[in-house]
């Protein structure tokens, strides 16, 4: 509160104190209102809602799926993605930090380039983590992995890059049908890998990381993601980023609807294609929030209210009895 | 108005007229009571123009609020199987989906009723700031809370929400596919950040009192003849 | 129901409306149009007269 006459007009829309009626505390009319009882009142009320909507719809209840899943149901898919990652070009191997140091992958805004900042905190040897890490743990480690590893680097990256052509050449990408070649251990350490994974026992290698207790799902995420698999089923269920799956929930069940502005975005141009979608959005929708937050500073923004009076409405009674 | 000098001040809310408080704690006491009076944060009147239902909608998302962290509790005790093999254990997982949706209904409604009345006016700027961050921190709550689902949805969220944090350089300190750490975030420090500036929020409210109508002048009924005007 | 927002895809039982490159899942638009109908509710409705406080 000022006892000084303000020397320019005051803006209503002003979030200032001011010398207005809004300024300061309220000296008329009054009327009765117990905060007790309709906080007791909403709150019987929201749980009857709650409770009436949970019997009434439920939750929706996607099982997980593992590598046991994948390699059963799409074996050509599992088969391509893991030769990607022996060979260090699926995009796991190439993303960058913090799982990796790939010069040119990491997002930027003009200079500012944070996912390098970061440092490669996660880091994941895809090779290593996902094919002859679990491959050397058996009882029985397969030949291929002591040949693998006494090859020149050279000849690592020829016999993966000649299998995977072969692979997508074969018919329905099925090793069964790739052409004959020189692929090296590559084909035997496949066989072995998928057998693994259909027994089970490559989730349980992959997520317990060595380790008695493990919570980290990382390497077998990215794993997953690196292939058709995950993504398709994701698709299937438009959950992906270009369908609005951001905000989307399984079956017809209401999802994320408050993230309606960071999934639009990824619909429009340019945005859509952008190599460095994630944090352009991110920063767009992290100014635009700040811009909300300041909309009592921002002339013409603040003042709508006045323009649409909608607020009419709200004190129609009020202004009546002026 | 004048403002009330300290003097006044202390006079009128303690029964200490000679002696001024020595201590940070009443010095703390007195300042609290000087901003906010028992009677002003639980009052029995609203002012007059406080009549209309959109005035209700802060409050649902308050008691929304109250029947997700009760959930929540709920199915924290319980671990994050519990709700794939029990019944019951799936039942409050929906009532925890479902007052999460009525808590951020309850809370877009009252977003919007603020904007139109224009609520931050008045010295009211605190209050909007703080409510948009409210805003914005149950936003992060809920998506945390995604990635504990132990299912399919929990897997795709996490594979993909990983892009926009590593982008932003935070991606390996908020590792979104590890279950650990977002337990963490997602019954401790966010339910307590939300709890906090919720808390906050309120108590601004109560401090300033609701706002008064847009245009509203010294003239007006309500105002120049209390007892005439709330017939 | 507005008539630009037609039936754009039905997956198995999730029906998505839309147009456009704009499509919205049945769920999520109940709760937006929900927001938006008790937005305007809220502010037609008759609120009940209070009692008068000295």
């Amino acid at each position: 509160m000022t006892t000084t006459k303000p020397t320019r007009r005051e803006n209503p829309m002003s979030w200032r104190t001011g010398t207005g009626i809004a300024g300061r505390p309220w000296k008329g009319a009054l009327r009765e209102y117990d905060l007790f009882k309709e906080l007791t009142i909403g709150l019987i009320a929201v749980i009857l809602l709650v409770l009436g909507a949970s019997a009434l719809f439920g939750s929706p209840d996607d099982k997980a799926v593992s590598l046991k899943s994948w390699a059963v149901a799409q074996p050509s898919d599992f088969v391509a993605t893991a030769t990607a990652e022996l060979g260090g070009t699926s995009e796991t191997a190439g993303y960058g930090p913090p799982y990796n140091s790939t010069p040119g992958a990491t997002q930027t805004l003009g200079p500012i380039d944070l996912q390098t900042l970061a440092g490669v905190k996660l880091p994941i040897d895809t090779a290593q983590a996902f094919v002859l890490g679990p491959l050397s743990s058996l009882p029985a480690p397969p030949s291929g992995v002591a040949t693998w590893k006494a090859a020149s680097a050279d000849q690592q990256t020829a016999w993966t890059d000649a299998y995977a052509k072969a692979l997508d050449k074969a018919k329905n990408h099925d090793p069964a049908n790739v052409a004959a070649g020189d692929y090296g251990p590559v084909p035997a350490m496949m066989r072995t890998l998928t057998t693994m994974a259909t027994q089970g026992s490559l989730d349980s290698v992959i997520s317990a990381q060595g380790k008695f207790y493990n919570l980290d799902y990382t390497p077998a995420i990215l794993f997953m993601g690196d292939g058709a698999y995950l993504n398709d089923l994701a698709a299937g269920l438009h959950l992906s980023g270009d369908q609005w799956g951001m905000m989307n929930e399984t079956g017809n069940y209401p999802g994320q609807s408050w993230l309606w502005l960071f999934s639009f975005f990824y619909q429009i141009e340019p945005f859509a294609s952008l190599p460095n979608a994630d944090i352009v959005v991110v920063v767009l929708v992290a100014l635009l929030t700040l811009a909300l937050m300041l909309v009592p500073f921002i002339p013409g923004l603040r003042s709508l209210p006045r323009v649409i009076p909608i607020h009419r409405l709200v004190w129609r009674d009020y202004y009546r009895r002026r | 108005m004048t403002v009330p000098t300290r003097e006044q001040v202390t006079e009128h809310v303690t029964d200490d007229e000679v002696e001024p408080f020595s201590t940070w704690t009443g010095r703390a006491r007195r300042w609290m009571l000087k901003k906010l009076p028992p009677d002003k944060l639980l009052p029995e009147s609203q002012p007059s123009y406080v009549a209309s239902w959109i005035y209700v909608f802060g409050m649902g998302a308050i008691a929304s609020l109250a029947v997700v962290i009760a959930s929540g509790l709920v199915l924290s005790l319980n671990g994050p199987s519990w709700w794939h093999v029990s019944g019951l254990g799936h039942f409050v997982n929906s009532t925890h989906l479902w007052s999460v949706e009525f808590f951020f209904l309850f809370m877009v409604v009252h977003l919007w009723g603020k904007f139109w009345m224009a609520s931050w006016r008045g010295g009211r700027v605190l209050t909007w700031i703080t409510g948009v961050f409210s805003f914005a921190v149950s936003i992060a709550a809920a998506f945390t809370g995604y990635l504990l689902q132990t299912n399919f949805e929990s897997q795709w969220i996490a594979f993909e929400a990983k892009d926009a944090l590593n982008a932003a350089g935070i991606g390996a300190w908020f590792n979104v596919a590890d279950l650990g750490q977002m337990f963490t975030w997602h019954i401790v420090l966010l339910p307590l950040g939300v709890g906090a500036i919720v808390a906050f929020h309120v108590i601004l409210v109560r401090m300033h009192g609701v706002v008064a109508p847009i245009d509203a002048a010294e003239g007006d009924a309500q105002l120049a003849n209390a007892k005439e005007a709330s017939k | 129901m507005v008539p630009l927002l037609a039936l754009a895809a039905q997956d198995g039982g999730t029906v998505y409306l839309g147009w456009g490159a704009f499509t919205i899942q049945l769920g999520n638009f109940i709760v937006i149009a929900s927001m938006v109908v008790l937005f305007v509710l809220a502010l037609v409705l008759p609120f009940p007269k209070g009692r008068k406080r000295p």
